[in-house]
């Protein structure tokens, strides 16, 4: 029994550390739970909505859960990500547009100092609340490992279109849709 | 004399105080290097230490760097100031909370187990060899005119 006491628990570390290990790639990899029940039609709550992030003009906080009630085109962005400058100028205008539907973009920034993104404001003329994710922890939340990403919410808070990737006027015309008929 | 020797020690005092008096925080050297913080940092976009990256967003965390650098803040400060703006993934080495700990842990315990595993295998090793060498010690001896025969072999192919 001696004899196989030491291959048996050299064997239990082995199978510890590859579960560590499988345990750590999956806890790192983007989840795509959202998109699948998107996907489905179940329309998920929007996560984390009540975790405060400051906003990026000045000192104070704020969470996705103090727009509710609201349409809320929920854009992750950063000064440096290229398409996210090529979406700027179409969430702007479409801002003009959710306004009156009492709906609203918001931006959220991650993986950028706040002197590029604030820089990345005035450059692009925004006009929509900008909140700074400091931690990644909203972003992760939501599978957001590459940028732009958008998500359509509604005004119960669940989230009804995901965009991973650069959005187009049609993915914007959605959330406009959906602010006017709602 | 008292008077004398208290007017030495103020100007030998006033003599080494004023280099430092001399020297605002302005001119004061910095606390710390654009190459040491690079060297333990990431550049966030192209997840590569800052010291190799190549990039526009690897220049701007750069610029960001050297301007904390400039205000005199020293490397502790700089690092949370970027953790601040880029978030924990900006460090190169991990923090030492939640699942993160298991970077310090994994190779510890990696080692604590070799250590234990050595110490039960080496003396069964070494017990193990000694009792082989002693079989070949207990070997039954030639008899003479075996030894003997060997011997005129072996002298044959000298």
């Amino acid at each position: 029994m001696r004899r196989r006491l030491l291959p048996i628990i050299v064997s239990l570390l082995g199978a510890c550390l590859v579960g560590l290990l499988i345990y750590g790639v999956s806890h790192q990899a983007a989840s795509r739970t959202l998109d699948e029940a998107v996907h489905q039609g179940k329309d998920p709550l929007a996560p984390d909505a009540g975790q405060t992030l400051p906003e990026l003009s000045d000192a104070h906080s704020t969470s996705l859960a103090s727009f509710d009630g609201k349409v809320v085109v929920l854009n992750f962005w950063a000064s440096w990500c290229e398409p996210c400058q090529e979406e700027a100028p179409l969430l702007e205008r479409a801002q003009s547009q959710l306004q009156s539907h009492d709906a609203t973009v918001l931006g959220v920034t991650y993986l950028d100092a706040s002197p590029d993104s604030e820089r990345f404001v005035r450059q692009y003329h925004l006009t929509y609340p900008n909140l700074r994710d400091t931690t990644g922890d909203f972003a992760h939340s939501y599978g957001t490992d590459q940028l732009p990403e958008s998500f359509v919410i509604d005004r119960q808070g669940h989230i009804v279109a995901i965009s991973r990737g650069e959005i187009d006027q049609a993915f914007l015309n959605r959330a406009i849709a959906l602010a006017e008929r709602s | 004399m008292r008077t004398a020797a208290g007017a030495l020690i103020a100007a030998l005092l006033c003599l080494s105080a004023s280099p430092a008096l001399g020297m605002g925080a302005a001119d004061a050297p910095p606390h710390t290097s654009l190459p040491a913080i690079e060297r333990q940092v990431m550049c966030v976009t192209c997840k590569i230490p800052l010291e190799v990256a190549e990039s526009p967003q690897a220049n701007r965390e750069r610029e960001f760097i050297q301007g904390l650098i400039d205000e005199g803040q020293d490397e502790a400060q700089i690092k949370r100031s970027l953790v601040a703006q880029y978030g924990p993934t900006v460090l190169a080495l991990p923090s030492a909370q939640g699942f993160d700990l298991t970077v310090y842990l994994v190779p510890l315990a990696v080692f604590l187990a070799l250590l234990a595993t050595l110490t039960v295998l080496l003396p069964r090793w070494r017990r193990r060899a000694r009792e082989q060498a002693g079989s070949v010690l207990d070997a039954p001896r030639l008899d003479p005119a075996d030894s003997a025969r060997l011997e005129a072999d072996l002298a044959r192919f000298d």
